[in-house]
């Protein structure tokens, strides 16, 4: 019958109460975020707070629940950029790498196999002749050495690299669990690096995360434009230091089994010709800061790791008196003579920049290097302005709907209406207050679907009336009438409300950005809404029934 | 007496089925309009599904198109589309027009130069004009758009055909599908006759579409589920008429609602997402008929297993059950 029990009572109101209270904060948006901005703000400061900064975080009290709704970019304006990672361009470089250690490798067995000579081959595999074709085996057998095994689970058994001969020419490559291996490698890599190279800007809440096999979702609120966003983390600032063949002023200069020729970045006209494999590369570096060089013009100073600052002190000890090239993405930046041995492990970049380049490079450079080239395969700006306008209109249509709907019952159901315009309102409030919490966005089609929600949040509680009405038409008692009727109506909320369900879950999966965004709201309605047009109808009309007790009801 | 809107009477005794063959016909002609629409005008896709860019601008002058698509000439942009885009909440000296700029021959990748070609031509145009926003979509994931598009409007019918398949029997599960694949079709083709805008919110709000219309069907069907046990001896047609009846003021009470909130949405909620909005919007609306007019139809063709000897392990123990075979 008409009964609930104390502790249900408590749990429903308990509910609503903590739903509405994640939810408060919302209502005062641009307060609370200055709120949370500060105290973001201090704690990366170490502690100490700025007077304006207290007044900020005294905006909102601190016992108060302070989660807000994440506004996506569509509503608050900002950069979406979709990339994807060129994994195989790492292999190129792991294989160029091994050369150096194939060479010493196969020189240890000269007196097997004989001269030994690098030749031309498809991108990503290293092919050397040998001198003596019978005894090929023993230069694979050398070159295996060099293998190590895979420490994956599918990979199990398997070597990274893969050694084939063919008559007299030997190839390795990387093998194909090895390839998986870096290709997962690579996306992480970048992905840390994009996060600190959007992370040193300072700006709110990116969202950086990886998606599907090789790509990488970049969101940033707040930033003007996406080529904005794509100058900063799309530079690959890949630094090496090469040592340097030839200079000259032919861009066509036929170079050498690994060697390459690249421009100067500041003398037009002049090339160098440098042996591909670098010395030292950018990820060996610790730290770089913007300085000034012993002229005051703008430079940036680096310092190695160990490892970088041993390379690097032992082949300019070997090589004083030789020029030696600063290469920064494809172009020579500066090709020093060596005076001396640098074994400090530190050292300078200077050449045609201002005090702003300088800045920048020492940014690219801290934050490394990406492992490979990113290709941007959609971009998305929107302004600041068109997402408080969309903004606006979601709001405004959504209190007109409200009233709407909220009328409409009520001149429907009478004190019913009223008691499901109230668990409508509760509705609203857990929703925004359930989205708070689990930080989720709230987009564009979010707002539509919130709509939606309001619409279609009556259903059951319309169902559950109807069914009321219908047993008061058998005269039973209005006691009756309603238990009956919320027990009639239950199979028809569940099963509508689980379809509903299973296509926000598709939707979910399968959608992106907005889609998504849409799909997580509906979903959160449909739960709330059957909780409020369930439950807390019914705590109201237990409430109102055990106060009047009336002989008669009418819905 | 309180006053109480009653958009229904109480007591109906429609009978739904007195124009079944014209109803049932109607909607075999809009199917087969849609489907003459879509082949023949196709759908307007945006750059989600095509690739390309898409460029808002706002200026506080008139548009020009002309003089738009005059600066972009030189260029050499191939197929460009310039619409300009009304709104009633725009303020009066808001003139936004959307251009867009199919993908490039051979750019796997987005090229921003583009952008800022287009950008400057236009502001070379009119200095006001700003760019509230700006997408790029390049061939690749368009392609895959297109592809994840597809599978979740299909993942989803069976989904919930499988869903109504087990909780009620196969005839309505073909009954609730025929009705989506109605409401989808007629939507879409809807879309091609007026070349409304087709991106992935579209696709969305065709889910949306599907999630209601299934409601509303299942309400119904649950209802005659049960009157099925309870009017063992009635014809099926009559059940379905009483089914329908008995469920018609909480049909037309939630449309109602739902309606009246997506109609302030459409009005009040901007142009960004009206296409959005509308195709819901419609889609309520047809979804209402079809779960009327078209599941039931279907249902009523294939029978329903009426002989009940064997008890429903779902209803068991329910009064309805008592009685033994009937």
């Amino acid at each position: 019958m008409l009964q609930i029990d104390r502790w249900k009572r408590i749990l429903i109101i308990g509910l609503c109460v903590i739903g509405l209270a994640y939810a408060l904060p919302n209502l005062f948006y641009k307060r609370v975020e200055a709120h949370n901005d500060a105290i973001v703000a201090v704690e990366r400061a170490g502690g100490a707070a700025t007077p304006e900064q207290e007044a900020a975080i005294a905006m909102w009290p601190g016992w108060m629940p302070a989660s807000l709704v994440n506004l996506g970019l569509d509503l608050r304006g900002g950069a979406h950029l979709l990339a994807e990672v060129q994994v195989d361009q790492v292999y190129k470089a792991r294989i160029d790498a091994l050369w150096p250690e194939l060479r010493t490798a196969l020189a240890a067995q000269r007196d097997v196999i004989g001269a030994i000579r690098r030749v031309d081959s498809p991108t990503g595999t290293l092919a050397v002749e040998i001198e003596n074709a019978d005894q090929m085996a023993v230069a694979v057998e050398a070159a295996r050495g060099l293998a190590t095994p895979v420490a994956t689970l599918t990979g199990a058994g398997q070597d990274d690299l893969e050694v084939t001969a063919q008559g007299n020419t030997l190839t390795v490559q990387l093998s194909e669990a090895e390839k998986a291996l870096t290709d997962d490698r690579t996306i992480l890599q970048s992905l840390e690096i994009v996060r600190r190279r959007v992370d040193e800007v300072g700006t709110r809440e990116p969202t950086i995360m990886r998606q599907g096999e090789d790509r990488i979702l970049i969101q940033v609120p707040g930033i003007g434009s996406a080529a904005e966003l794509k100058a900063l983390i799309g530079t690959t600032a890949q630094l090496t230091f090469n040592p340097v063949i030839a200079s000259g002023g032919d861009p066509d200069a036929t170079p050498g089994i690994g060697e390459i020729v690249l421009p100067s970045q500041d003398q037009p006209g002049v090339f160098y010709t440098l042996e591909e494999t670098p010395v030292v590369t950018g990820e060996e570096l610790t730290n770089a800061v913007p300085g000034t060089d012993q002229n005051g013009a703008p430079s940036v100073d680096f310092r190695f790791n160990p490892a970088g600052a041993r390379k690097f002190g032992e082949y300019t000890s070997a090589n004083v008196g030789q020029p030696f090239a600063i290469i920064l993405d494809g172009e020579v930046i500066s090709a020093p003579v060596i005076r001396q041995a640098i074994t400090t492990g530190s050292g300078q970049i200077s050449g045609s920049m201002d005090y702003e380049g300088a800045n920048r490079l020492a940014v690219l450079l801290r934050a490394g290097a990406l492992p490979a080239e990113l290709t941007f395969l959609e971009e998305r700006t929107v302004g600041p302005e068109l997402g408080q306008d969309s903004i606006d209109a979601g709001k405004t249509a959504s209190i007109v709907g409200f009233v709407a709907v909220i009328a409409l019952m009520i001149a429907s159901y009478g004190l019913f209406g009223v008691f499901a315009s109230v668990a409508l309102i509760i509705n609203m409030g857990l929703v925004f207050g359930i989205l708070s919490v689990i930080g989720a966005t709230l987009t564009l089609p979010g707002i539509a679907g919130i709509v939606l929600t309001i619409g279609m949040a009556v259903d059951a509680n319309v169902l559950v009336f109807e069914r009321i009405r219908e047993e008061l038409r058998n005269s039973r008692g209005p006691a009756r009438a309603i238990d009956k009727g919320y027990q009639n109506a239950m199979s028809a909320i569940v099963d509508a409300n689980i379809t509903t369900l299973i296509i926000a879950g598709i939707l979910f999966m399968l959608g992106s950005g907005p889609v998504k965004g849409f799909a997580v709201t509906l979903s959160i309605g449909i739960i709330t809404s059957v909780f409020t047009a369930i439950w807390v109808t019914r705590l109201l009309m237990v409430t109102w029934f055990e106060r009047r007790r009336p002989r008669q009801i009418e819905v | 007496m309180a006053f109480r809107l009653k958009l229904v009477p109480n007591d109906t005794k429609i009978d739904f089925f007195k124009w079944q063959k014209l109803t049932f016909g109607f909607s075999a002609l809009l199917m087969v309009l849609s489907v003459i629409c879509l082949l023949v005008f196709g759908l307007n896709f945006g750059i989600d599904f095509r690739g390309g860019t898409t460029i808002r601008t706002e200026a506080t002058q008139p548009i020009d198109v002309g003089a738009y698509r005059e600066a972009m000439q030189p260029l050499n942009l191939g197929d460009v589309a310039i619409t300009q885009v009304f709104d009633p909440s725009f303020d009066a000296d808001q003139h936004v027009a959307q251009v867009r700029i199919s993908a490039q021959d051979g750019a796997e990748a987005v090229t921003p130069d583009t952008i800022l070609a287009v950008e400057a031509a236009l502001q070379e145009v009119d200095p006001t004009v700003t760019f509230p926003s700006v997408e790029s979509v390049g061939p690749k994931v368009s392609g895959e758009l297109i592809q994840t598009a597809i599978y979740s409007v299909l993942a989803s019918l069976i989904a919930i055909s499988v869903y109504i398949w087990l909780r009620f029997e196969w005839q309505f599960s073909v009954g609730a599908i025929v009705a989506l694949i109605h409401d989808v079709l007629i939507t879409m083709g809807v879309f091609a006759l007026f070349q409304i805008k087709f991106d992935l919110a579209t696709v969305a709000a065709l889910l949306t579409i599907v999630g209601y219309s299934i409601n509303d069907t299942v309400v119904v069907f649950d209802r005659l589920r049960e009157n099925l046990m309870k009017f063992k001896k009635m014809p099926l047609r009559d059940v379905m008429n009483l089914s329908v009846n008995e469920t018609l003021s909480r049909t037309v009470m939630t449309s109602g609602t739902t309606l009246v909130a997506l109609i302030a949405l459409l009005v009040l909620g901007g142009d960004v997402i009206r296409s959005f909005v509308f195709a819901i919007t419609f889609g309520i609306v047809i979804g209402t008929y079809s779960s009327v007019y078209v599941a039931k139809n279907v249902v009523l063709w294939l029978g329903v297993k009426r002989d009940w000897s064997k008890p429903d392990p779902k209803a068991a123990g329910t009064q309805f059950n008592e009685g033994g075979t009937p």
